[in-house]
C-alpha cells in the first residue's frame, strides 16, 4: 500500500447510479482524506442523498466502486461496513433511551457489558450528554438528540462518519450554534466525515472540503474560500453566494465585455482559455459612489434602483444605464462600518461602480 | 378550536342517546333476567321484583348462578372457550405477522393490490367462509381425498368436529383482524429507525427482534384483542366446525336460549362471559383511543 | 426480508383456497360436493326459483342498506365529537360504547338487545313486536362502532387549518362542515358506508336473537341450510357473492390506481 492510499480515507472510483435509467450519479469520482470533514452540496435531486446512501451501503452503485481504506466495500452489507451515519431524523430508536441507544451497536459487536457501558459514557461526555442517559429520545429537544444522534454514531469508532442534512431538523438559531459545535466534536475525535447539505452557508462552515453537485455530477471539489473565490462554471458561482454575471467572449487573450461600458481587464489567472464566458463579480466586491465619473476601466455607471437594509450590510440594487448592458441589475454590499452613515444612496441616485481586477473572475460559458 | 356547532350538546346527543339505549341500556336487562327465574310465559322469565301493597318486594335470586358453577359443563365450557380463542390468537399472529410485514415492505400500487387481496375474504359472508371448511375437512371431503390418493394416510383422518378444525376456522376468519392492525403499525414505522439498525451494525434478524417488532407491539396487542375477545364468545364456527361435544360458551348460550329456552340461565351465561371479558376489553378500549390519537 | 414475500403467498392461498374449491364445485352436476361429474349451472337456476332465499335476500338488503346509511350518519357525528370537541362529560362512557361494540363477542350483543326489546315492549308497548325494525336497531348499533373508526381517522389526518382558513374567510361553523369538512371525509364516509353494508349483510348471531317470526335475513336462511350439510346451491350462492365483492373490489382498486396516476401526472405537468 503507497503513501497516497493512506492518506485516503475513502475512494469513490467512477460510481454511477441509475433508477430506471435514469442517472441520479453519474460517473464520480472523489478521494476524501482521513480526518477531513467533506461536505456534498447541492440542490434537492442532485444525487448527494444517493451518493451518501452508497457509502452507508443502503444503494449499491449501478457501476463503479467505493473503496474505504483502500478496501472494497461494494460487497458488504451496511452492517458490515465500517461506516455510521446520522440521520436527517436522527432515526433514534423511540423505545429505548439515550444510553440503549447508544450501546445498540456495541451491543452488536458482542463487546463485554462492562466496555459498553464505558464506552457511552464517554461518548456522552463527548456530546455533554451525560445528564440524559436514561431519558427516552422523546423526552429531548431537538438539539439535544441530534447530540445523541451524532453520540451514537460515533460510538462504533467509524473509519466514516456519514452526516445527513445534519442540521436538517433544526431552527435557524440552533443551526449555528450547532455548526460549530458539531465541526469541533468531529475534528476533536479526528473521524473522516462526509455530509450532505443543500445549505451553502452549512457546508462552508463545517466543511474542509466541498463537492458541488448537480444531476448526479460532481461539478467542483475544493475548500469553501476555493469554491466562493474562484467557481469554475456558471452553476458553482452561482450556488454559492450571490454572484453578478456579465456575458463576454475572450480570443487572442483579448478580453471584450458588451454588457459593461468600459474596458474589463481580469486577474492574470482567469484569462487562460479562447472563446464565449461569463464576467462574474461577488457583490461585496464592488465599490460604490456617487457622481457619474468614470474610468477608462473596470467600472461602470448606473441609477440605484433598490436598497435593502440587512443591519450587516446593505444590498443595494443598481441598474446600468451606459453601454450594451443598458438596463442590467447590478447587485452590490455596502458594510455597514458606522452607526451614523457618512454616505447614503437614495433611489434613482446616479452612482458609479467599480471593482479591482483580482475580483473579476472569468467562467467559460457552458454553451456558446 | 371551538366545534362546529354553537351548542356541542345538541351535537353529541344523537349518537350518546343512540348508544346509551341500544348498547349500554341492555346490559342492565341482561343483568336483570340473569336474577330471574324461567317459568313457561311470554317473555320467559319472572320478575325479580313485585309492587304490592305498596311495598316493593325482592324476587330475584342467585340461583342462576349457582347453577352455573354446579355443573361443571358450564364452567368446562368457558375454560374450553378461553383456551381455543388464545391458542388460535397465537396462531394467528404467527401467520398475520409475516403477512402484514410483507404488505408493508412493498412499493405501490402493489402494497394496496396485496392489502386489497387480505381484506377482501372478510367482505365475504363469514358464515359462508367457515362453511367452505366443511366441504374440505369433512371424512371424505376434498383434503381427505387428496391426502389418500398420494398415499399420506391410510385412511380418512378425522378433521372436522374437532379442536384442530376450530383453530382452523378461527384463524380463517380472524387472519384480516390480526393482519390489518399490524400492517396499520409496520406503516407508520419510520424506515430511517431500521436502516440506523444495519448502520449500527444489527443483522436483519437482530434488526427485526430488537427494532421492528417492539416498535409495532401496539399493533401485535391491538391484533390479538381483536381475535381473542370475539372469539371467546364465537358461535358460528364451534357450530359448524365443532363436534356435538366441543364446548365453546357462544354455543353453549345459543342452546340455552334457542334450545332450552331458559332466558335467565342464557343471561347469566352472558354475564359471567362479560366479566371474563371486561378486563380485555378495557385495555383494548385505551389502545384503540391511542391509535386513534383521540385525547383524554 | 424476503421470507415474508413467501409467507405472504402462503398466506394468501390460505385465504383463497377454500373459496375457490366453492366457486368450482358450484358448477358441479353431482349433488356430492366432493366428486365432480360434469358441468352445470343448475344450482344457479334452483338459486333463483327459492322463493324463501330469495325473499331473504332482499330483506337483508333493505336492512343492509337502511343500516349503512344510519351508522354513517351517526359514526360521522360521533367521530366528530372525538376529534374535535376535545374533552366533555361523560366522555369515558362515550368513547367505551364506541370501542366496545368492535370486539364484543356477538352472543351478548344480540341475547341483550333481544332482552332490551322484550323488556321495552311490555313497559311501553314499543317495540311492538320485531321484526326489520329491530334488526335495523341492531345492526346499527354495532356497526356505528366500526365506522366511527373509519372516519375518525381520517378526520385526524385531515388538515384542519383547511376548516380554519374557511371561516377565517368568513364561513359560519356549520357551512365549513357541509363545504369543507364533509367533501374532505368523503372518502372515509363511503368506505364506511360499506362497510356499515357488509358487516350487516353479513350477521347471523345478532339477527338470530333480534328477529321475530317471518323476518328471516339471508344469513338465517343460509344457516338453516348449511346446518344439515353441504349443499351445492349454497355453493352457487357463495360464488355469486365472491364474484361480486371480487369483481367491484378490482374495479375499485384500479380506478383508484387510474385516479392517483392521473392527478399525479396532472400536479408534474403543471410544475
Amino acid at each position: 500500500m503507497n503513501d497516497a492510499k493512506v492518506h485516503c480515507a475513502v475512494e469513490v472510483v467512477n460510481v454511477s447510479k441509475y433508477f430506471d435509467d435514469v442517472a441520479a450519479v453519474d460517473q464520480v469520482n472523489l478521494k476524501i482524506n482521513k480526518g477531513e470533514i467533506f461536505a456534498l452540496l447541492g440542490g434537492s435531486g442532485c444525487g448527494k442523498t444517493t451518493l451518501l446512501r452508497m457509502l452507508a451501503g443502503f444503494e449499491k452503485p449501478s457501476q463503479g466502486d467505493i473503496k474505504i481504506n483502500g478496501v472494497s466495500v461494494l460487497n458488504s452489507p451496511p452492517y458490515q461496513r465500517p461506516v455510521n451515519m446520522m440521520f436527517q431524523s436522527y432515526a433514534l430508536f423511540p423505545h429505548m433511551t439515550v444510553e440503549q441507544n447508544i450501546a445498540f451497536g456495541l451491543k452488536q459487536d458482542k463487546l463485554p457489558a462492562a466496555q459498553i457501558v464505558a464506552r457511552v459514557t464517554e461518548v456522552l461526555g463527548l456530546v455533554q450528554m451525560e445528564k440524559f442517559r436514561s431519558r427516552k429520545p422523546a423526552q429531548l429537544s431537538g438539539g439535544q438528540q441530534q447530540r445523541v444522534a451524532l453520540a451514537r454514531s460515533l460510538a462504533k469508532k467509524p473509519a466514516l462518519l456519514l452526516l445527513d442534512e445534519p442540521m436538517g431538523a433544526l431552527d435557524k438559531k440552533l443551526r449555528m450554534q450547532m455548526q460549530l459545535e458539531l465541526a469541533n466534536i468531529i475534528e476533536s475525535v479526528g473521524v473522516t466525515c462526509v455530509m450532505v447539505t443543500h445549505d451553502q452557508e452549512e457546508a462552508m462552515t463545517m466543511a474542509d472540503r466541498i463537492a458541488i453537485m448537480d444531476q448526479g455530477r460532481i461539478m467542483q471539489v475544493g475548500q469553501p474560500r476555493e469554491i466562493y473565490e474562484f467557481p469554475n462554471s456558471k452553476l458553482t458561482a452561482e450556488f454559492i453566494g450571490s454572484i453578478n454575471l456579465f456575458k463576454a467572449v475572450v480570443s487572442g487573450g483579448e478580453l471584450t465585455c458588451d454588457e459593461l461600458p468600459g474596458q474589463v481587464v481580469a486577474g492574470e489567472a482567469n484569462a487562460a482559455f479562447d472563446g464565449p464566458c461569463y464576467v462574474a463579480l461577488r457583490p461585496e466586491k464592488i465599490r460604490l459612489e456617487a457622481g457619474r465619473n468614470l474610468d477608462a476601466k473596470n467600472c461602470a455607471a448606473g441609477k440605484v434602483n433598490d436598497i435593502a437594509y440587512l443591519g450587516s450590510h446593505n444590498v443595494i440594487h443598481v441598474r446600468l444605464d451606459v453601454g450594451a448592458g443598458q438596463g442590467k441589475v447590478v447587485q452590490v454590499h455596502v458594510s455597514n462600518f458606522a452607526r451614523h452613515a457618512t454616505q447614503t444612496f437614495d433611489f434613482e441616485q446616479s452612482v458609479v461602480l467599480s471593482w479591482d481586477q483580482d475580483a473579476v473572475v472569468l467562467i467559460k460559458a457552458d454553451q456558446p | 378550536m371551538k366545534g362546529v356547532f354553537a351548542h356541542k350538546f345538541w351535537v353529541i346527543v344523537w349518537p350518546y342517546i343512540w348508544m346509551l339505549v341500544f348498547f349500554a341500556l341492555p346490559f342492565g336487562f341482561i343483568l336483570k333476567i340473569s336474577l330471574a327465574e324461567s317459568m313457561i310465559a311470554m317473555p320467559p322469565y319472572s320478575d325479580i321484583w313485585s309492587w304490592s301493597d305498596g311495598r316493593l318486594t325482592w324476587l330475584g335470586s342467585l340461583d342462576n348462578y349457582r347453577f352455573l358453577l354446579e355443573d361443571d359443563l358450564y364452567y368446562l365450557a368457558y375454560f374450553n372457550s378461553l383456551r381455543l380463542a388464545a391458542v388460535s390468537t397465537v396462531l394467528c399472529l404467527f401467520i398475520a405477522y409475516p403477512m402484514a410485514y410483507g404488505i408493508s415492505r412493498m412499493e405501490e400500487p402493489y402494497r394496496s393490490l396485496f392489502l386489497l387481496l387480505v381484506i377482501l375474504p372478510s367482505w365475504t359472508s363469514f358464515l359462508i367462509r367457515i362453511y367452505a371448511w366443511i366441504g374440505l375437512l369433512k371424512t371424505n371431503g376434498l383434503v381427505n381425498h387428496f391426502f389418500m390418493s398420494v398415499g399420506l394416510v391410510d385412511e380418512p383422518l378425522t378433521m372436522l368436529h374437532s379442536d384442530f378444525a376450530i383453530y382452523l376456522g378461527i384463524v380463517y376468519g380472524y387472519l384480516p383482524f390480526m393482519i390489518l392492525p399490524i400492517y396499520a403499525n409496520l406503516m407508520k414505522l419510520d424506515h430511517s429507525l431500521i436502516e440506523a439498525g444495519y448502520d449500527l451494525g444489527a443483522r436483519p434478524w437482530k434488526v427485526f427482534l430488537t427494532i421492528i417488532l417492539p416498535l409495532s407491539m401496539s399493533g401485535v396487542v391491538a391484533g390479538c384483542f381483536l381475535v381473542f375477545i370475539p372469539a371467546v364468545g364465537e358461535f358460528i364456527i364451534p357450530e359448524l366446525l365443532g363436534g356435538p361435544d366441543t364446548l365453546m360458551i357462544g354455543k353453549v348460550l345459543w342452546q340455552e336460549f334457542f334450545v332450552n329456552r331458559d332466558w335467565p340461565v342464557a343471561s347469566a351465561i352472558a354475564v359471567v362471559m362479560l366479566t371474563f371479558l371486561i378486563v380485555p376489553i378495557y385495555f383494548y378500549r385505551r389502545l384503540e383511543m391511542k391509535q386513534l390519537g383521540v385525547g383524554e | 426480508m424476503k421470507i415474508s414475500r413467501y409467507l405472504l403467498l402462503a398466506g394468501l392461498v390460505f385465504l383463497y383456497f377454500p373459496l375457490l374449491v366453492l366457486v368450482i364445485y358450484s358448477f358441479n352436476e353431482s349433488r356430492l360436493v366432493t366428486i365432480w361429474t360434469e358441468f352445470s349451472v343448475k344450482w344457479y337456476l334452483e338459486l333463483l326459483e327459492d322463493r324463501q332465499l330469495m325473499d331473504a335476500f332482499f330483506l337483508s338488503l333493505q336492512i343492509a342498506c337502511s343500516t349503512a346509511f344510519m351508522s354513517v350518519l351517526l359514526g360521522t357525528i360521533a367521530a366528530y365529537v372525538l376529534v374535535k370537541f376535545g374533552r366533555f362529560p361523560g366522555q369515558t362512557l362515550f368513547s367505551s360504547m364506541i370501542i366496545a361494540p368492535l370486539v364484543m363477542p356477538e352472543v351478548i350483543t344480540g341475547l341483550s338487545l333481544l332482552l332490551l326489546f322484550v323488556g321495552l315492549g311490555n313497559w311501553l308497548g314499543w317495540p311492538a313486536s320485531r321484526g326489520a325494525m329491530t334488526i335495523w336497531i341492531a345492526h346499527v348499533t354495532f356497526s356505528v362502532a366500526f365506522v366511527t373508526i373509519v372516519i375518525t381517522s381520517r378526520l385526524r389526518e385531515m388538515d384542519s387549518s383547511l376548516e380554519e382558513a374557511a371561516m377565517d374567510l368568513g364561513a359560519t361553523p356549520l357551512k365549513v362542515f357541509l363545504v369543507i369538512t364533509l367533501p374532505l371525509i368523503s372518502p372515509a364516509l363511503i368506505s364506511g358506508w360499506l362497510l356499515a353494508f357488509t358487516l350487516s349483510l353479513d350477521d347471523l348471531v345478532i339477527a338470530s336473537f333480534v328477529s321475530g317470526p317471518g323476518s328471516s335475513t339471508l344469513p338465517m336462511v343460509i344457516y338453516s341450510s348449511v346446518r344439515l350439510g353441504v349443499s351445492p346451491k349454497i355453493n352457487a350462492l357463495a360464488t355469486i357473492f365472491v364474484g361480486l365483492i371480487l369483481v367491484g373490489s378490482f374495479v375499485f382498486w384500479w380506478s383508484m390506481q387510474r385516479w392517483t396516476r392521473y392527478s399525479a401526472a396532472k400536479t408534474s405537468g403543471q410544475q
